[in-house]
C-alpha cells in the first residue's frame, strides 16, 4: 500500500518553506467509504499530506540523514475537501534544533483556506529506536525516495554572486 | 521583568502548547501530572519560550531528561541517594527540592518540572546579559 499523500512538490526553499499539491480523485479507495454517496477527503489524510510536506522540509535541513518523526499536531479545519479539488500544502519552518522542529502548515483549495495546523517533529536518533527497527535510517527511504528527488528539483537556484 | 510578568507569559504559552485552561496553570502546577504534558510537549514549550523571550535554551538545560542514566551512585533501590540529590540540585538549580527530599523516589523527579521551575529559570536567564 502506498502511503504518499502528496502528488508533487512545487517549491522547496531550504530551511524556510515547502509547497506541495495533492489532487483529489474519486478513484481513491477511501472515498467509497468516507462517505457512501458523499465523498469527503478524510481530515487525517489531509494532515498526513501536510505533515509529509513539512517533514520533508525538516528532513532536508540535514540532507535526509536524520529520522524525522511526526510527534504532535494541532489543527483547525474550515471546511471539507471533495474529489476534483487540488489541495495546496504549505509548510513554513518556525523552529529547528537538534531535538526536533516546529512547522506552521496551511491547506488551501485555490484561494480558499481548508485547514491550518501547528506540527511538531522529533529527530529520532539511532539509540532511541526500538530494537525491532533494524534500519537506522527508516524514514526517508522506499517510496519516499522518488518524492525527495522531485522535491529537491524545485529548489530555486541560488542567485549569482553580486559583482562588487 | 518581574516574576509575575514572566509567569503571565509562560501561562499563555502553556495554554497554547498543552491546550489547557488558563485557570489550570498555577506556579505549583506540575507539567506532567497536572497539565498532562507528554515528552514531546517539553520540546514544544522550549521552542515557544525561546521565541517569546528571545533566548536560546540549550537541550537538557531547562528540562534535563536523562539526569542519572542508571548510575548506581545516584540511584539505589529506586531511591535517589544523597549524591544523587546533590547532582539533581546542580543540574536543576531552579527546582524546589524540599518536598522531593522527603520521599526521593526516582519516579518523582518528573514532579519537579513545574511552572515555577520555568519561571525561575527564565528569571535567572533574563537577569544574565547575553553572552
Amino acid at each position: 500500500m502506498r502511503w504518499t499523500w502528496i502528488d508533487r512538490f512545487i517549491r522547496l526553499e531550504p530551511r524556510r518553506l515547502a509547497i506541495a499539491v495533492k489532487n483529489l480523485s474519486w478513484a481513491e479507495d477511501h472515498f467509497a467509504d468516507h462517505f457512501p454517496g458523499y465523498p469527503v477527503m478524510p481530515a487525517a489524510l489531509i494532515l498526513e499530506g501536510l505533515a509529509q510536506t513539512g517533514g520533508i522540509l525538516v528532513g532536508h535541513t540535514h540532507n535526509f540523514q536524520k529520522n524525522v518523526v511526526l510527534a504532535k499536531i494541532t489543527a483547525q479545519f474550515q471546511r471539507e475537501a471533495h474529489p476534483g479539488e487540488q489541495l495546496t500544502y504549505q509548510a513554513e519552518l518556525l523552529d529547528l534544533n537538534e531535538a526536533g522542529a516546529r512547522v506552521r502548515g496551511t491547506v488551501h483549495s485555490g484561494p480558499e483556506l481548508i485547514a491550518v495546523a501547528d506540527i511538531m517533529f522529533a529527530h529520532v536518533e539511532r539509540d532511541q529506536l526500538p530494537p525491532e527497527i533494524d534500519d537506522p535510517q527508516f524514514v526517508f527511504q522506499g517510496e519516499l525516495t522518488h518524492l525527495l528527488r522531485q522535491a529537491q528539483s524545485v529548489i530555486p537556484p541560488s542567485p549569482p554572486p553580486t559583482a562588487l | 521583568m518581574t516574576y509575575d510578568d514572566i509567569f503571565t507569559k509562560v501561562r499563555s504559552i502553556l495554554v497554547e502548547a498543552l491546550n489547557v485552561e488558563e485557570e489550570e496553570v498555577t506556579p505549583t502546577s506540575r507539567l506532567k501530572a497536572d497539565l498532562n504534558a507528554e515528552s514531546i510537549d517539553f520540546l514544544d514549550i522550549v521552542f515557544r519560550l525561546e521565541k517569546q523571550f528571545g533566548l536560546r535554551i540549550p537541550r537538557e538545560d531547562l528540562f534535563p531528561e536523562s539526569i542519572f542514566q542508571g548510575d548506581p551512585r545516584f540511584v539505589s533501590n529506586g531511591q535517589v541517594t544523597a549524591e544523587g540529590l546533590a547532582e539533581l540540585q546542580r543540574r536543576m538549580p531552579y527546582a524546589d527540592l524540599t518536598s522531593f527530599r522527603e520521599n526521593p523516589r526516582v519516579e518523582r523527579i518528573e514532579d519537579l518540572f513545574t511552572v515555577d521551575l520555568i519561571v525561575r529559570y527564565l528569571q535567572s536567564r533574563l537577569a544574565t546579559p547575553a553572552q
